[in-house]
């Protein structure tokens, strides 16, 4: 009998490669203590303001302890559907039209597991976050990769979705403003790619964690366009704007029999979201929004710097529109994202994401997170420079 | 709005030349506007914030917040008498506050009796002022916007994340 432990492991989950990120996560692990500069994080660089933190020791010190509403608690599902109808224009009822889930991941999944039968195609635009591709896997689905590009910001267009569609494509994820790219789209657009979803009755599974962090112009819910919000789910959570990562606490709205299906999977499976971190989003909702508005100004000029910075030293970087990550095009310098990457670290102790990470279509990129105090940003841009010219003698 | 002034007011601690690439201008363009804010009165000068408790920062540890009650003149109101209070150098701040008191003063020096001194000599003596009640400070938890003793920037954030 082979005594190999691996052959206990489910198949899809064999095959399923580790995320990018990992190796380099340890190469910089290993340089700790050496003044490494980390633009490699994915989350804010501010604490979660301390009326929030404050509130959640309050409601220990009252001993909630307990399980809540597998939905979650019903007075943070109300602020939670007030604040979606005043921020993104779209109205769901608190009873059953919102779940509150353990972060935007969670949620996600409930989503894929609830809605994606074994071989059904889901279409999501990349580069993208980590985890979307792997998480269509975890649930037997086909992902189709649609492509975005620098020279449109890369913002998500219906020509490149008519382009990779597919016959039988059943759900299209998207991630607007997106994380690495910080793309998003126009009204505009968005409606364009509305009308092909209504086309080909694709149900739409919109994370919008980075919608709060949209620089120019006002952000867009897809849910709010008409004939749309029948089939979307909005997916939300607390983590960017109220810098709330740690706590894992987001939700999900919808159509009632969409969100009693992810309701199941999410009963048996987690029970309910955390009490101490629903006390805590309960307060962000009722008291940060001036908290979300000042770490959002200090993002805005933040970006204006960094890029700004990358350009001047020969690094292609658009205008990300929203999120907090730079995206800036390295193949000038003759380096792939790779090489780029572990240069930098090495060299002069930067630390950015290599672009492959963000699946196929990031090549060439690298993602340099600016959620980082001013001076670091500075300091990290004058040794990316160093950098970028010593690679040109 | 001036772009220097915002950057001020949002209280990061950066240097000119780190206010001018923050702005996007150059170090002289942030020294004008500088010396433009100083010129309309709106930018007073910089000084340190310092945690007063540790031994190398004691040379002005002792510091005191009086209640003063005073009698507004006619014609000066209480303009003319706060003014005479905040010219002496023991005084770090002064303020017309509503309430039971009229002028809330903060003081400092290097020992307890240079402080009572001040107070018992020179403040409660002024013709106007009719009484006053001293209050030492006995320690320090946040000052001017900084937290003394926890740091929560120091924290284990990891240095990759997706």
């Amino acid at each position: 009998m082979s005594t190999d432990a691996q052959r206990w492991v489910a198949g899809h989950i064999a095959s399923l490669p580790k995320s990018g990120i990992r190796d380099f996560f340890e190469l910089v692990a290993k340089m700790k203590g050496q003044d490494v500069i980390s633009l490699g994080v994915g989350e804010p660089d501010f604490v979660t303001p301390w009326h929030v933190r404050e509130a959640a020791i309050y409601a220990l010190e009252r001993g909630k302890t307990y399980y809540t509403s597998n939905l979650g608690m019903i007075e943070l599902r109300r602020e939670i559907s007030t604040y979606v109808e005043q921020h993104f224009g779209v109205a769901y009822r608190p009873e059953d039209q919102v779940i509150v889930t353990v972060g935007v991941s969670e949620a996600l999944d409930l989503a894929f597991r609830a809605f994606c039968n074994p071989g059904d195609k889901v279409m999501f635009h990349q580069p993208c976050y980590v985890s979307y591709h792997p998480s269509i896997s975890l649930v037997h689905g086909a992902g189709i990769a649609v492509p975005t590009f620098a020279q449109d910001n890369f913002a998500l267009t219906a020509a490149a979705l008519r382009a990779a569609w597919q016959p039988g494509a059943k759900i299209l994820m998207l991630n607007l403003p997106c994380n690495p790219t910080g793309g998003t789209c126009t009204r505009g657009q968005l409606e364009e790619i509305a009308a092909f979803c209504r086309e080909k009755d694709l149900l739409v599974l919109s994370d919008e964690i980075y919608s709060e962090l949209t620089f120019e112009g006002t952000h867009t819910s897809i849910a709010s366009l008409p004939g749309m919000a029948e089939r979307t789910i909005f997916l939300h959570g607390f983590s960017k704007a109220f810098a709330m990562t740690g706590w894992r606490i987001g939700y999900a709205c919808g159509p009632a029999p969409l969100i009693d299906a992810m309701m199941k999977v999410h009963q048996y499976a987690m029970m309910c979201a955390s009490i101490i971190a629903q006390e805590g989003a309960l307060e962000a909702l009722k008291h940060g929004w001036d908290n979300v508005v000042r770490m959002r100004e200090q993002y805005h000029r933040r970006r204006d710097l960094i890029v700004r910075r990358l350009n001047e030293s020969g690094l292609a970087c658009h205008l990300p529109r929203g999120s907090f990550y730079a995206f800036p095009d390295i193949t000038a310098t003759g380096l792939s994202e790779k090489d780029f990457s572990f240069g930098l670290l090495q060299q002069h102790k930067v630390a950015v994401v290599p672009g492959l990470a963000f699946g196929e279509n990031g090549r060439g990129h690298v993602r340099a997170c600016f959620a980082t105090a001013y001076d670091q940003v500075i300091e990290a841009c004058d040794r990316i420079d160093r950098f970028v010219q010593g690679l040109r003698k | 709005m001036n772009p220097v002034l915002k950057l001020l007011i949002d209280g990061g601690s950066l240097t000119t030349g780190q206010l001018a690439q923050v702005a996007g201008l150059t170090e002289a363009e942030v020294n004008q506007h500088l010396e433009q804010l100083r010129r309309e009165g709106i930018f007073l000068g910089w000084r340190p914030v310092l945690d007063l408790s540790r031994e190398a920062a004691a040379a002005l540890a002792v510091r005191a917040v009086i209640e003063v009650k005073v009698t507004p003149e006619r014609g000066g109101g209480f303009n003319r008498l706060a003014e005479r209070i905040a010219r002496f150098d023991e005084v770090e701040s002064c303020y017309l506050v509503s309430g039971g008191y009229d002028l809330l003063v903060f003081v400092r020096g290097a020992t307890l009796q240079r402080v009572a001194s001040f107070v018992s000599e020179k403040l409660s003596t002024i013709e106007g002022v009719l009484s006053t009640s001293t209050h030492f400070m006995l320690r320090c938890y946040k000052e001017q916007g900084f937290l003394l003793g926890t740091d929560d920037s120091q924290t284990q954030r990891l240095n990759v994340a997706p």
